[in-house]
């Protein structure tokens, strides 16, 4: 996912001259074929993050369409009120692609982990937050970045994600994307974004096992995000389930509560939130280790579902 | 009031611009990246036409366009919405690189405080600016050596400020920043090196022109003015 990201910059690049990379302190060797190919539309711009925002926003300006790359935790929270104020406030098109999304940095402890990222920039006005589920489909998303107005957060994951999505079911940023459909009238719906679309599905799979129908929806684009998409599968569900690799606080899970409870006409859904909880990761290891920590493995989403249902009639 | 002959000299001399098309591709870009001096911004846009004179009476009103910090989205002529101190230099770097990168010869000036940039972000633009040898971007510094809390000696000293500024890679000059035929000189020459980014370090007094406010930091930001001095501020202009 994120070499098929940073390489769609190349090609993009070749197809617009408006297109520019930045990037502070990155691999030796990143996009050289870009930087070779367009020297004046390739910048590394060293460990000073305000100063990327502040570049981008100010070639954005000039009408340039500058993707600002660097990890995801210092593209966000370091440089927060740039991002704020010369992207969003300007409403200008630049990209901000973060390395390693959620947990991905596992062993460089929580300094390098992004778990917060999706509350904080889903909380600035015309901020767009995409978090694809595997490399193919952000081949599909790059390729209509070009043309979306207004600032985008780009979540990578670790790379290598285990491709799930599909070319047929297509892509349009905004649009949620029903990657299972369940046909029990009264179903289970898991609701995820990111790779956790990707261990939605084989939760999925092993609780059809156990006789419990889920369709799963993939949000891809956490903001703006399909409200009719999340009313239309609520609303006959047993329970709705919303899955991130994140903090819960204003995550992912806030944004579809926010849908049902600002829209939900007769009532709401049994609703489980699964995420990060309130607290910074305490542990090293892998991303798995850690996503076990939080019970986001499938196996553990499962259970997580089958524990829920079992409280339905008393808890919900 | 400090930095009105600043931008007084730019706007009456030094910059290219269109106040009937203010996107006009080729005009200078001025980014006042001190917002809270938008006052003087806004006086002078509206002499040259960017917008009515009458305007001006609406400042911070509930529909103004003109607010206490400027904003580019509302007001013709404010290249960048500022205020949120320490950003403007970095849009400056940025512009810059896209004029050059196409090969337009229009010049980036930021003016920012001397309270301002103490602000880190500033440093990093410093050396974003010198590494690409940015000859079309000048930096002004409105050096009035008094921030909202006191005199910035005291507060978190800029000096040696002109050497800080060189020893990032740029050529700087000093001027005296009330003083209308230096800033002519000294603005209307940048760039100073063909290779580097200039900073014009403009000595300035806070208040200037008002003599019960000049150096006081007390008038740094004041609102709800009793009528007598208010009285004392016109006649003081006068």
């Amino acid at each position: 996912m994120r070499a098929t990201c940073i390489n769609a910059v190349h090609l993009l690049a070749r197809r617009d001259e408006r297109v520019v990379f930045l990037g502070s302190d990155l691999s030796p060797g990143l996009l050289a074929e870009m930087k070779s190919e367009f020297p004046q539309r390739w910048f590394m711009e060293g460990v000073a993050e305000a100063n990327l925002i502040g570049m981008a926003a100010g070639m954005a300006m000039e009408g340039l369409i500058p993707f600002a790359n660097t990890i995801a935790t210092f593209i966000t929270r370091r440089c927060y009120e740039q991002v704020a104020i010369d992207l969003c406030l300007h409403n200008l098109p630049v990209r901000l692609i973060g390395n390693g999304g959620g947990l991905v940095y596992a062993p460089l402890g929580p300094t390098h982990l992004a778990i917060e990222d999706i509350a904080i920039m889903r909380a600035l006005p015309n901020m767009t937050v995409v978090a694809v589920c595997d490399a193919d489909e952000m081949t599909r998303f790059m390729a209509q970045s070009l043309e979306w107005p207004g600032p985008i957060y780009i979540r990578l994951g670790k790379g290598g994600d285990p491709i799930v999505s599909r070319p047929e079911r297509g892509f349009s940023i905004g649009k949620a994307i029903l990657m299972r459909e369940a046909h029990a009238p009264r179903h289970v719906v898991l609701m995820a974004t990111g790779v956790m679309t990707g261990n939605c599905l084989a939760a999925a799979a092993t609780l059809a096992e156990q006789g419990i129908d889920c369709s799963v929806i993939h949000f891809h684009t956490v903001k703006p995000l399909d409200s009719a998409a999340v009313r239309e599968h609520a609303r006959d569900a047993r329970l709705v389930v919303t899955v991130e690799e994140g903090i819960k606080i204003g995550g992912f899970g806030s944004a579809v509560t926010d849908v049902l409870v600002e829209r939900c006409g007769k009532g709401l859904p049994a609703i489980l939130r699964l995420g990060i909880p309130d607290r910074f990761p305490d542990r090293y290891g892998s991303q798995n280790d850690l996503l076990e920590l939080f019970g986001l493995l499938p196996n553990q989403i499962s259970a997580a579902v089958i524990d829920a249902l079992g409280g339905t009639e008393q808890s919900f | 009031m400090s930095l009105v002959e600043i931008l007084r000299v730019l706007y009456d001399d030094v910059l290219r611009y269109r106040p009937e098309d203010p996107a006009w591709p080729d005009r200078d870009r001025l980014i006042l990246s001190k917002g809270h001096g938008c006052l003087a911004l806004y006086a002078m846009l509206a002499d040259k036409g960017f917008f009515p004179v009458e305007a001006l009476d609406s400042f911070c009103r509930r529909d103004s366009i003109l607010g206490g910090h400027p904003e580019a989205a509302k007001v013709p002529g404010v290249e960048a919405s500022t205020g949120a101190l320490g950003h403007g230099l970095s849009l400056g770097v940025g512009m810059a690189l896209a004029a050059r990168a196409r090969t337009r010869d229009h010049r980036i000036v930021v003016v920012m405080g001397d309270g301002e940039i103490q602000e880190g972000s500033v440093w990093e633009a410093a050396m974003s600016a010198s590494k690409h040898r940015l000859s079309n971007l000048t930096a002004v510094i409105d050096y009035n050596k008094l921030q909202s809390a006191g005199p910035t000696r005291e507060i978190l000293d800029l000096e040696p400020i002109t050497d800080k500024f060189r020893a990032f890679g740029f050529a700087t000059v000093e001027v005296d920043g009330h003083d209308i035929d230096a800033l002519r000189s000294v603005l209307g020459r940048a760039p100073v090196d063909s290779a580097k980014p200039t900073a014009v370090i403009a000595h300035t007094i806070k208040g200037k022109g008002i003599a019960f406010a000049e150096g006081d930091a007390n008038w740094h930001h004041k609102s709800r003015l009793p009528p007598e001095i208010t009285a004392a501020l016109y006649a003081a202009l006068a």
